[in-house]
């Protein structure tokens, strides 16, 4: 056997660069694209690993006497497919905004969706063909693969760091090629000829794509195409808009644009009845959207005329008459659009938080002059952290806390966000705010106003459910609300409105042509006054929401807007089946924009991963079982004939094959609801997905590693080490929902490195149990059924593909707490299987 | 053989009348289109109105918008949709142009600002129906076009300008109606100044692909502003009310 030619190293470079690629791809998709395809990397990856494994498994009498050349080829194509599916992939003209009117659209996701995929199928050919053709060392194999991919998710973070990501690509690359070079050469033997030619082709081709990479690395060949739709392309068509700098980082790409001759005038919410026009400004993109503005300041905050104007300035009007202005903490302080408008409204003390430590350096580098020095101004303080963090971890008291309108209003009216979770706007989220207002201090959100009325409405009832499990009986009074045309602003007091506040309210709004949606005591008459819906629907909605029958209220409205909460994070998602057909109708007649489409679209991934999978995974292999069995069958009729006894196929196949299943799906939900839970806890969806999918996979190796151990030792061998396993997971899951809310409650303000590693020791027990089932029942079937082996393997990775997509369509409908209660349904079952 | 005879004169019947539908009028495909609109109209009439202006559709029928539809998108020129017309811009629905006609009350004397000319399709539609239309673009290569294609199919009465359009056309102001092509975060103040007394002005607000409404910005002829946000559709978000 050949057992010095192990190509271990080379399996750790190539599970290294295959979950770099991974991470990098969602990062440059949420750059050219939007944020939301996290989901579909995770899905499209486990389908190059099926589908590898399908072929494999077809192949396997062909590879095994030629593992070295195919090892070596498969990790060279892994290493040209990494860069050349991202530049084909960005040619592909897929536009999600589009999916409404075009059919063709879908077919364009299908084609990323299979080209993406290219890279994994060769990276996990390499991993394979090791477990495959030199299956007496798995656990060595199985060990490097994992330590790989588990160095994979930290070196890319990173990476992140000193490389914009689609150089990163290029660097990733160069490590599959290393891979490829190192790996043992075929050993001597018989049939000469082609092997002796092989090392000489496989090293030209090596040298040839290390000068390609070289060259696309230095002469930065490798760019990034972002969507037209997208607000940094849109800006940079402007005549004369220019980008006066970029940053790069694991939390974003951040773009300067400056436009002189049509100069940005970012404002949401100001009153046309003004007579202060905004000055000029840059914009400063995050991955090409969500525009923040910088205002060019000369220190004099009173001459900003127009931040008196805005929607967002009526808690400063209320909160006037104290001695001393208010203290102010601004949450999504992004290049401190919201930071001036405190202090021109005449903030004593403005405390800024922002995620993005990359956005304070340009504030106080590049932008310094241009933005007055803002976050060096006296009665600034900035701080670098999560929002929820930050509120978690203060101990201070302040009289408004302000949630900045950081998202484009083209983006919130597109209906692209649906997917996007958002740990700022939940019932949760309001609740930690609340806690840390002045007796009588006030809460201020401002959101784009949709028609007919969706976030709106939802902020509202996302408000008085947080005032209710605050103990507060009677949250009308704690509310007042009021909206220009295009935005609302709703203000929650700690404490009840005074008559001295709703009059202020009353003159704030009319001086400037804003309706009043609601304070208490307001007479229906003043609803709908200056911007005319067809209805005050507004109004209607917020005593809808505060009356007794609340829930009939929401449950007939025809858009979600029930509350959001840290388990069902979807604030932007307000889709409902039932309104479907309503509006596909009504498209036509301009009704577009009633949809959340981007619900749509995961759906549409949804079905391609259930139709990509069946035909790459699953019926390659369904077509040779059956012409196997043909020919067995008419192998054993002869045999019959000349007396043999026919051999039926290997029974209980059928249970197997639910087992492994089964288990595809409940992984996959677990990891994923992880991943989402954790997007809050680390502060980033990128963090998350690095941390948790590293986690999952170094554990559940440790785990599957100890399975043998394990079956040793328990009496009922593997049949009772998978009921155990199963067991203590669903204890760890179970014990998990309960104690998870307060211990990230505790523990979201420390440092990076505290909640990384708290987050990996969490995750560790679980991951290990999970790690458990799948070999033990390979084990099995082994001994049973050997035949069956590939169908485990190909079920398992066909679930996981589908469960990517099914996990995160399950969490919008129920909640990542359902998903997690789904997965341990799965387990249950596939234990019970496993017994019998 | 003669099988394949057959499918060379199909394949040329074919290819002559997709040539006939590129190079023609497609008088058809349009009036078929405005139909569509006109049916549309009546079911969800613009406010206080029965159905879309006979004048507003017979402009509709008279401007070829496959004229102002890129080459990649012909076959789609006559869908009731928006398209993409390059730069990240959009043609609008066909039926959002009825309805943003309708909505600023085009007369045959008027003076109409755009603000955002794009394709030029919604300037040439109103240049039906008004006496001259002034049309501002941010976008140099689209001005060009614009410009270019509008004073070629003969629209002599607009006149195009590359440039900032929050400021309005100072020269030309003030206007009976005011038509903006996409919303930004605020309505220019400007813009409402140079609004005559009595005059309207419409902006759609939402997606590039998915309009959610439109505003419409009425000037009393006391010179009081008033605004109205106007569903394309009624739809009424409670389940059981109509």
């Amino acid at each position: 056997m050949n057992t010095a030619r192990l190509p271990l190293f080379s399996v750790l470079l190539i599970s290294t660069a295959a979950i770099a690629y991974e991470i990098l791809l969602i990062r440059i998709l949420s750059i050219v694209q939007w944020h939301h395809f996290a989901w579909m990397i995770i899905s499209l990856a486990l389908l190059g690993y099926g589908a590898s494994g399908t072929a494999i498994a077809l192949a396997r009498r062909w590879l095994e006497p030629r593992f070295e050349q195919a090892f070596a080829a498969s990790a060279l194509l892994f290493s040209v497919s990494m860069v050349l599916c991202l530049l084909l992939g960005q040619r592909v003209p897929f536009n999600a905004l589009e999916v409404i009117w075009d059919p063709v659209q879908t077919l364009y996701l299908g084609a990323l969706y299979l080209l993406f995929m290219l890279p994994f199928f060769f990276a996990a050919s390499c991993i394979g063909l090791a477990f495959t053709c030199r299956g007496e060392r798995v656990d060595r194999i199985y060990f490097f693969d994992l330590l790989g991919a588990g160095a994979g998710a930290a070196l890319v973070i990173g990476a992140l760091f000193v490389l914009p990501p689609q150089q990163a690509v290029i660097a990733f690359s160069g490590l599959a090629l290393a891979a490829s070079a190192l790996a043992p050469a075929p050993a001597s033997g018989p049939r000469m000829s082609a092997k002796a030619r092989w090392p000489g082709v496989l090293a030209l081709l090596q040298t040839a794509w290390l000068f390609g990479l070289l060259y696309a690395g230095a002469a930065d060949r490798v760019g990034l195409r972002m969507s037209e739709f997208k607000g940094l392309s849109q800006a940079l068509e402007v005549v004369d808009a220019r980008v006066v700098t970029e940053r790069s980082g694991p939390l974003g790409l951040l773009t300067v644009v400056d436009s002189p001759r049509v100069p940005f005038r970012h404002a949401p919410g100001l009153s046309f009845t003004t007579r202060h026009l905004p000055p000029a400004q840059l914009a400063l993109f995050t991955d090409g959207d969500g525009i923040s503005v910088i205002t060019a300041f000369d220190g004099d905050a009173a001459e900003l005329g127009f931040l008196g104007d805005v929607t967002a300035a009526l808690p400063y009007r209320l909160l006037d008459g104290a001695e001393e202005g208010p203290r102010v903490l601004v949450l999504g302080a992004g290049a401190g659009y919201d930071v001036l408008l405190a202090l021109h409204n005449g903030a004593a003390r403005i405390d800024a938080v922002e995620l993005n430590p990359q956005v304070a350096e340009l504030m106080r580098g590049p932008l310094a002059e241009w933005s007055g020095n803002l976050y060096g101004h006296e009665r600034v303080n900035l701080h670098i952290a999560e929002a929820r963090g930050f509120v978690n971890r203060v101990r201070d008291r302040f009289d408004l806390v302000q949630v900045a309108l950081l998202d484009s209003a083209a983006v919130s009216g597109s209906g692209v966000q649906a997917l996007n979770e958002n740990y700022l706007y939940t019932v949760e989220a309001l609740g930690d705010y609340l806690s840390r207002l002045e007796p009588g201090g006030l809460l201020a959100v401002t959101r784009w106003l949709k028609v007919p009325p969706r976030d709106s409405l939802k902020l509202v009832a996302t408000a008085i459910e947080a005032l209710r499990r605050a103990g507060v009986t009677d949250p009308g009074r704690r509310l007042a609300m009021i909206r220009g045309w295009n935005t609302v602003t709703l203000l929650v007091k700690n404490g009840e409105f005074s008559e001295r506040e709703t009059a202020a309210l009353r003159d704030f709004a009319r001086d400037r042509s804003f309706d009043v949606v609601w304070y208490p005591g307001m007479p229906p008459g003043e609803a709908n006054r200056f911007n005319r819906l067809d209805r005050a629907w507004l109004y209607e909605g917020v005593v809808a929401l505060l009356g007794d029958r609340a829930q009939t209220w929401v449950e007939g409205y025809k858009f979600d807007i029930s509350p959001a909460t840290d388990q069902r994070p979807y604030f932007f998602d307000f889709f409902r089946w039932r309104a479907l057909p309503e509006v596909l109708d009504l498209r036509l007649r301009g009704g577009a924009g009633l949809l959340e489409w981007g619900y749509l679209l995961l759906v549409a991934t949804l079905l391609q991963a259930v139709v990509a999978g069946a035909l790459l995974i699953l019926l390659p292999l369904t077509l040779t079982w059956t012409l196997t069995r043909a020919r067995t069958r008419a192998l054993g009729r002869r045999r019959a004939a000349a007396g043999t006894p026919l051999q039926e196929p290997s029974p209980a196949t059928g249970r197997f094959g639910t087992y492994f299943f089964l288990l595809g799906l409940a992984f996959l939900f677990v990891e994923i609801a992880f991943i989402q839970k954790f997007i809050l806890f680390l502060a980033h969806p990128l963090y998350a997905v690095a941390v948790v999918l590293a986690g999952f996979l170094v554990f559940a190796g440790l785990g599957s590693a100890s399975s043998p151990w394990l079956a040793h030792r328990l009496p009922g061998g593997a049949r009772a080490a998978v009921p155990l396993a199963v067991g203590l997971l669903a204890v760890i899951v179970l014990f998990y929902l309960a104690l998870l809310p307060p211990l990230f409650g505790r523990l979201i303000g420390s440092g990076d490195a505290v909640r990384i590693g708290a987050s990996l020791a969490l995750i560790a027990p679980l991951a290990f149990c999970m790690g458990m089932p799948f070999p033990l029942g390979l084990r099995r079937l082994a001994a049973e059924a050997p035949d069956f082996i590939p169908w485990a393997w190909a079920l398992n990775g066909y679930a996981s593909v589908v469960s990517a997509a099914l996990a995160t369509l399950l969490a919008m409908e129920l909640g990542f707490n359902a998903v997690l209660v789904a997965a341990l349904g799965c387990y249950g079952v596939a234990a019970a299987l496993f017994r019998d | 053989m003669r099988g394949s005879s057959l499918i060379v004169i199909l394949y040329l019947a074919a290819l002559a009348s997709l040539t006939a539908a590129a190079e023609g009028d497609r008088f058809g495909e349009r009036t078929a289109l405005v139909d569509e609109i006109e049916r549309y109209g009546r079911l969800d009439p613009p406010p206080g109105k029965r159905g879309f202006d006979e004048r507003v559709l017979e402009a509709l029928r008279k401007v070829e918008r496959h004229r102002f539809v890129p080459e990649s998108q012909q076959s789609e020129a006559y869908a009731n949709h928006p398209l993409p017309i390059g730069h990240g811009q959009t043609i609008s629905q066909p039926y959002i142009v009825a309805l943003m006609t309708d909505l600023v009350d085009p007369q045959p004397g008027d003076a109409v600002l755009e603000v955002g000319t794009g394709s030029g399709y919604q300037a040439a539609v109103l240049a039906q129906l008004v006496d001259r239309v002034y049309s501002i673009e941010i976008i140099e290569p689209l001005s060009e076009q614009a410009r270019e294609r509008l004073q070629r199919l003969g629209y002599d009465n607009v006149e195009t300008r590359l440039g900032d359009g929050y400021f309005g056309w100072e020269e030309q102001a003030p206007f009976d109606a005011i038509v903006v092509t996409a919303a930004a975060s605020h309505v220019p103040p400007p813009l409402i100044a140079q609004l005559k007394p009595g005059g309207r002005m419409v902006i759609p607000v939402g997606g590039r692909f998915a309009v959610q409404y439109l505003l419409l910005v009425e000037k009393t002829e006391a010179g009081e502003t008033i605004t109205r946000q106007v569903t394309a559709v009624r739809f009424v978000p409670l389940t059981g009310e109509h």
